[in-house]
This record gives structure tokens, sequence and C-alpha cells, in this order.
């Protein structure tokens, strides 16, 4: 009874202009911090600010929401991202950035209590229409994951694996001038090359996401999903991969989740800040930094919540 | 002092000392106020106490119970006239038994003497002062140990460091009782399969192609001299496990994989537990089931296409051989399956790989060594099987590879060499020893084997 009490009280000075107990939310994030994020979102209306519409289309998301069984992940999100635009996902831990990217090739499929509702087109096709295959359309939309998990194979292999299976080369020379190609393109040839036929899981961490990054660019695909890259990575490891990002944005659609606003700051063109499942704020990167026009959004990115 | 009744006083001795040993360390420094200043907590004083007071006692009473009926037979037969202890040692063994049983008023065989009457009141009363001397040394050591134990307690001593101590020596001794189980079964095989080796060669043992055991117990009987050439069983042996490895791993492989990646959790949570139910059926029902349902299915299937099948064939004890091992295999597979990260998966699905691409490309090859390790498992256990065979396969050592003929197993022989009235002293009955010792070493080897595999496969995969 009295905690609740305690809640109340100091949740009613937060909704003021002030931040006098910044402080005290970020000690217990799920008893006050969880209300007061809620009365905010309310305040501010469910609407997201900023813009959220970009020239030339790619992947348009409209009124998308996810459920895994009867918890509301996704709440609304219509998003639009652009043909060779980096964008980044940003917010707090559990705000549905991942979820949201996951929507974008159905690797929510796989897991049995998740529901998307809402449309996803991809260059104007539906990609939850029945008559899509969920396999071609993850060719199509390339992941790298949070820790680098190469297969138990050679780096060859490895990389050869995505050519391979949907049959991209004709015969041998083919394939060793994609993976050759994808090894280039991820920087990783000059240090590999030599040794193309040992386990891949022998490379260090920051190798092993490249490689990861070489076997998702060797099936061609069109958008990029990374969630969180170089979070098992050390800065220079980092460092490389943004690098990375950088040149790959020439030609591919990114979408990256991450946690570090340097790092979204950095690669991206366009930042898109969630919270508790909910699109709050989209816009381009030096905007959100700059000038965030949500609460939320400043909050977030001056480090009071998150 | 009875046995019993000392134990009990032993337990309650414990018992007072737990309770002094802590009371001291709160007097040592200066009531419970003040027990912040020990090393240790209270009770690890109390358990150090009550370890130096069992211990040595116990020690002690298991000793003098395990030598206490020697050294007094021992005493009997030194104090035996020259006309008896001058007897061979089979007399001897039957006096000294009758005298025990004299003295414990039993009944015994044959005529009771002076003799037997003397020695038998001695051996009463050697034991009733043998229990006096027990009683008074044991309890007089567990007072001493214990009083030892409350002279050492200061706030400085480290009580739980000596208690830890204690209880590690015993997580010692109790996992060295499995090992030591298994040396003592070794051994004992390993001697009486070297005094068979000494009857028959080792060489006729393990390349002669006949098996024929049965021996002439005396001279004027009717019966062949034996012939103990192991060929026939084990390719028995082999061809059985082989059936069942046919059966087994196929169908095992595929279940898991449903199981593990295709099904619901509703389907899975049901199929489950229904498929160990199946690996605790007694293999004796496995057995019957076997040679009443199967055997003759197999026979009229057989003939029905023009095959010659014997009522006991090697396929009817492999084929139920191999479907009591599918749980095995099948849970072994799955955990391996279960064990490859979800990362991996993952990566797969989001290359746009299929299921059955996901799961042939890059979950079986990671999870290979957990299978094939489950796959060794499953044989030994086919090989080592024992009541199945008995019922299903036959006793008749042909060598053959056909599976419609009867067959016989190492397992299956064994049995029949030792169930009944038996001799120790003939090849036949050594013979078992001899083939259990083949049937340790070939398990020994196979299980090695995996092990050796599976660390290697281990190496390139994680």
């Amino acid at each position: 009874m009295t905690e609740t009490k305690i809640t109340e009280e100091k949740a009613m000075p937060e909704a003021g202009p002030v931040e006098p107990a910044g402080e005290f939310a970020a000690q217990k994030p799920n008893g006050a911090a969880a209300r007061k994020v809620v009365d905010r979102v309310t305040e501010f209306g469910e609407e997201t600010v900023g813009e959220v519409r970009c020239e030339n289309p790619f992947v348009i998301s409209e009124n998308v929401n996810v459920y895994y069984g009867d918890n509301h992940a996704i709440r609304d999100v219509t998003l639009e991202i652009g043909r060779s635009e980096v964008i980044a996902l940003i917010g707090p831990s559990g705000c549905g950035k991942s979820t949201y990217l996951r929507c974008l090739n159905r690797m929510n499929d796989s897991i049995e209590s998740a529901r998307v509702t809402g449309t996803i087109t991809l260059d104007g096709r539906d990609i939850y229409s029945s008559d899509l295959d969920p396999v071609a359309l993850r060719a199509r939309v390339g992941m790298v994951f949070q820790k680098p998990n190469p297969f138990p194979k050679s780096i060859y292999d490895n990389v050869a694996y995505g050519p391979r299976i949907h049959g991209l080369a004709a015969d041998r020379a083919e394939l060793d001038d994609i993976v050759h190609t994808s090894l280039d393109r991820a920087g990783l040839l000059k240090e590999v090359k030599d040794r193309m036929d040992e386990p891949g899981t022998g490379l260090s961490g920051g190798q092993q996401q490249r490689l990861c990054i070489a076997r998702t660019i060797a099936v061609n695909p069109e958008v990029i999903l990374m969630d969180e890259p170089c979070s098992a990575l050390d800065p220079i490891a980092t460092a490389r991969i943004e690098d990375l990002i950088d040149e790959l944005s020439e030609d591919y659609t990114i979408v990256i989740v991450t946690h570090s606003m340097q790092q979204a700051a950095r690669v991206s063109r366009r930042v898109a800040y969630f919270h508790l499942g909910r699109l709050v704020e989209v816009d381009e990167t030096d905007k959100i930094f700059t000038n965030p026009q949500h609460k939320l959004t400043e909050d977030y990115i001056t480090g009071r919540i998150g | 002092m009875q046995n019993l009744t000392l134990i009990l006083v032993l337990a309650a001795m414990a018992g007072g000392a737990f309770y002094m040993g802590r009371r001291r360390s709160f007097a040592v420094v200066g009531g419970p106020a003040h027990s912040a200043q020990l090393h240790s907590l209270p009770g690890y004083y109390g358990y150090f106490t009550l370890i130096w007071c069992l211990l040595p006692a116990l020690g002690l009473f298991l000793l003098w119970v395990l030598l206490e009926p020697k050294v007094i037979v021992a005493l009997i037969v030194e104090s035996l006239p020259d006309a008896q202890r001058t007897m061979s040692a089979g007399e001897l063994n039957l006096l000294v038994n009758n005298i025990q049983n004299l003295a414990a008023g039993d009944a015994i065989s044959g005529e009771i003497d002076t003799v037997m009457r003397d020695a038998a009141d001695r051996f009463n009363e050697y034991v009733a002062a043998s229990r006096q001397m027990l009683a008074m040394l044991t309890l007089g050591l567990a007072g001493l140990g214990g009083a030892i134990a409350l002279r050492r307690i200061r706030p400085e001593f480290r009580a739980r460091n000596r208690v830890e101590q204690v209880v590690l020596y015993l997580l010692i001794a109790a996992s060295s009782i499995a090992i030591l189980t298994t040396i003592g079964i070794v051994l004992s095989v390993l001697f009486e399969a070297i005094r068979f080796f000494r009857e028959v060669s080792v060489t006729e043992f393990l390349f002669g192609l006949t098996w024929s055991p049965q021996t002439a117990i005396r001279a004027d009987q009717v019966g062949s001299s034996g012939s103990f050439g192991a060929v026939p069983l084990f390719a028995g042996t082999l061809l059985i496990t082989a059936i069942a490895m046919v059966v087994a791993v196929p169908v095992g492989l595929m279940t898991a994989i449903y199981l593990a990646e295709y099904s619901s959790s509703r389907i899975r949570a049901v199929a489950k537990p229904l498929l160990e139910l199946l690996a605790g059926i007694p293999t004796v029902v496995y057995g019957f089931f076997a040679a009443l349902t199967v055997a003759p299915w197999v026979r009229t299937a057989g003939e029905s296409i023009g095959l010659q099948v014997a009522s006991e064939s090697a396929l009817a004890a492999g084929l139920v051989m191999g479907i009591m091992i599918i749980p095995l295999v099948s849970s072994l597979s799955d955990d391996a399956i279960h064990a490859v990260p979800t990362a991996m998966r993952d990566g797969a699905l989001g290359l746009g790989s299929t299921r059955s691409e996901t799961m042939i490309k890059v979950i079986l090859p990671a999870a290979l060594p957990g299978i094939v390790g489950g796959i060794l498992l499953a044989v030994s256990r086919a090989i080592g099987e024992t009541m199945i065979v008995v019922m299903a396969a036959g006793l008749a050592a042909n060598l053959t590879a056909n599976p419609f003929e009867a067959v016989t197993t190492v397992t299956v022989q064994i049995v029949t060499l030792l169930v009944g009235d038996q001799e120790f002293d003939s090849a036949k009955t050594l013979a078992a020893f001899a083939l259990g010792l083949m049937l340790f070493v070939v398990t020994l080897c196979l299980n090695v084997l995996g092990l050796t595999f599976v660390r290697k496969y281990r190496e390139q995969y994680e």
C-alpha cells in the first residue's frame, strides 16, 4: 500500500517541465518509471512525432501491431524506410525495436505465440500475404544478429551456404567468385584468404561478425537488418563494422538496431525512437540528436531514461 | 552390550558432542553475543567436535566387527586338541562351523562330543569378552576424541575448514564406491576367465567356429567333450545388434528431428513422455512380445513370400530390440539437437533456408557428436541386452548371416551356462566368465570410441 502511494506522489511532479526526480526514476525502473512513462505517452498522445514518411520508400509498415500471446509488444507502428537508406532504431531495452526488426523478414514466424497485424510491404508487395514465401523473403531481407553466429563450417562454406541453397552459382568458379566478392565487400578477404578451409568459429569476434555480414551479402539481399551487430564487439571491431555499414549503404537498405546513440549518430541517415512498443519519434539523425521534438526522445538521448 | 545399543549410545554421544562443541565456542568468546569473533559459525565447532567424537570410534567399531570372527575362530582352532588340528582344511571348516552352530544353539550335523562342547563354550566366552572390550574401547575413544576436539576450540580456530575437509573426504569416498565396484567386478570376471583359459586356449575361444559347451561330468556319461569356439556367438550378437540399430537409428533420429524442430509444443508435451514410457517397459515384457507376437508374425510374413523362417529368428529379436532402443536414440538425439544454439537456427533461417535445409545443413552437423554418442550408447545397450534374445532369438549357435535363422548371443549363452545347478570347476561354467569378459571389453571399446569421436568433432563444432 505504502509503496503505491509513494509512487503516485513521486509521479506527480514528473509531469511538470522540470526533472527533479530523474535520478529516482533511473533507480527504480519497474515501479515509478513505468508509471511515469505511461503518463507521458498519454500526455503527448499516441501519434508518432517527426516524419514517418520519406522519399522513395522501399519498406512501408502501416499500423503494425505485434502480440506475444497476451503481451502487446508493438503498438500501431507506421514507418517508411527509403531505398538505400540507413535507419537506426533506438530505445531502451524491451521497447520493441528488435521485435519490429524481426517483423521485416518474418523471423517472428518461428515463435509460436507471436501474432502480427497491420501491413508491411517490401517494394510494394505485402510480405505477410499468404502467397508470399517467407523463405524467399528472407533471401531478399538479410539479417545480421547480435552475437556473431557463424555456422560450424569452414569460412568458405559459411559464405557459400546462402548461394548454395538458393542456387545462385552455376558452377564452382562462380561460387568462388561470389564468396571472394562477399568477403572482400565485408572487408575480411585479406585476413582470411589463406585459410578459407579453417572453421569460421576460429576467427575473432569482430572477424566472425564480418563473416556473418559477408554471408548475408552473398545472397545479394535488398535490405539488411542488423540487430545490435556490435554489442558483442570491442571498439576497434565496432569501428570496422561501422565503416562497413557506411560502404554497404550505397547498395543496400540497412535497418540497424543499436543501443549506442553515438553509433546511431555515426552510421544512420534517419533515427526512429521506440518506447514501450510505440514508435515515438522518427526524423533525420541530426534533427533527433540536436533538436528532438518529443520529451521522451529528449530524455532518452540525454541519458535520463534507458 | 549389543552392537545396536552400542551404535545408539554412540549416536547419542555424537549429538552431545555437537551441542557441547557449539556451547564451548560461545564460551571461549564470552557468550553468543560475541560469536562474530569466532573464525567460523558456531555450528561448525559443533560439527568439528562431533566428527572427532564419532569418526575414530566408528572406524574402530567397523574394524573390530570385521576382524572379530576371524580372530575368535583362530583362537578356537588353536585351543583344539592335536587330533582335530591336524585335520584337512575341509574337515576343519566343517568342525568350526559345527562349533559355531552349537554355540548359537542351532541344529548341527553329527555327534556332539566333549571337545566340541568345550570349544562351543569357549567360543561363547570369547564372543562375550570381545563385545565387552569393543564397547569399552569404542565409547572410550569417542569420549577421548570429543574431549580433544573440545580442548582445541579457540576463537581463531578454523573449524569450518576442518569440517569441509572431512566432508570432502566423504564425497571422495562416496564417488569411489562405484569405481571400486567396477574394478571388483572386472577382477572377479578376469580371474575366472583366466581359469577358463587354462583349460581352453584363447585362440580356440576367439576364433573357433563351433560352440557346444556341454561337457561330460562323469566318465561313463554320454556327451561330447565340449567345444568353445565363440565366433557363432559373436556373429549372432552382431547380427541382432545390427538389425536393432537398423530399426532404432533412423526411427529414433527422425522422431528426434520431428519433436525438436517440427512438432508444436502441445504435441511435444504429449509425445515425449509417451516415448519415454517405452523406455520404462521391462525388457522381459519386450521379450515375450518378441517371442509370442513378433516371431510368429515374422514367420508367417516370411513364408507368405516363400522364405524359410525359423520360429525363433534373429529378425524378430532384432526388431523388438530396435523398438526398445528407439527412446534411447531419440531422447539423446533430441537433447543434442536442442543443445545447438538458437543463433545457428536463426542465422540459417535469416539467410532464407527452409526448415529442412536448416536441419540438414546446419543443425544436424552441429549436433552430430551428441547423436553419434547416443547411437554408440544404444549399441552398447543392444549388445548387452539379454531378456529379449533369451526369449526370442533361440539357443542354437548357428554361424549365419541369415536373419531368418535362429541365432544365439553372448548374453544368452551366459544365462544358459549359469542357470541351474553348476559346478564351478568345469570349463562349461567358467566359459560364462570368459564371455562376460569379452562383452565387457567390447562395450568398453565402444564407449572409448564414442567418447573420442565426440571429442574430436566437438573441437571442430564449438
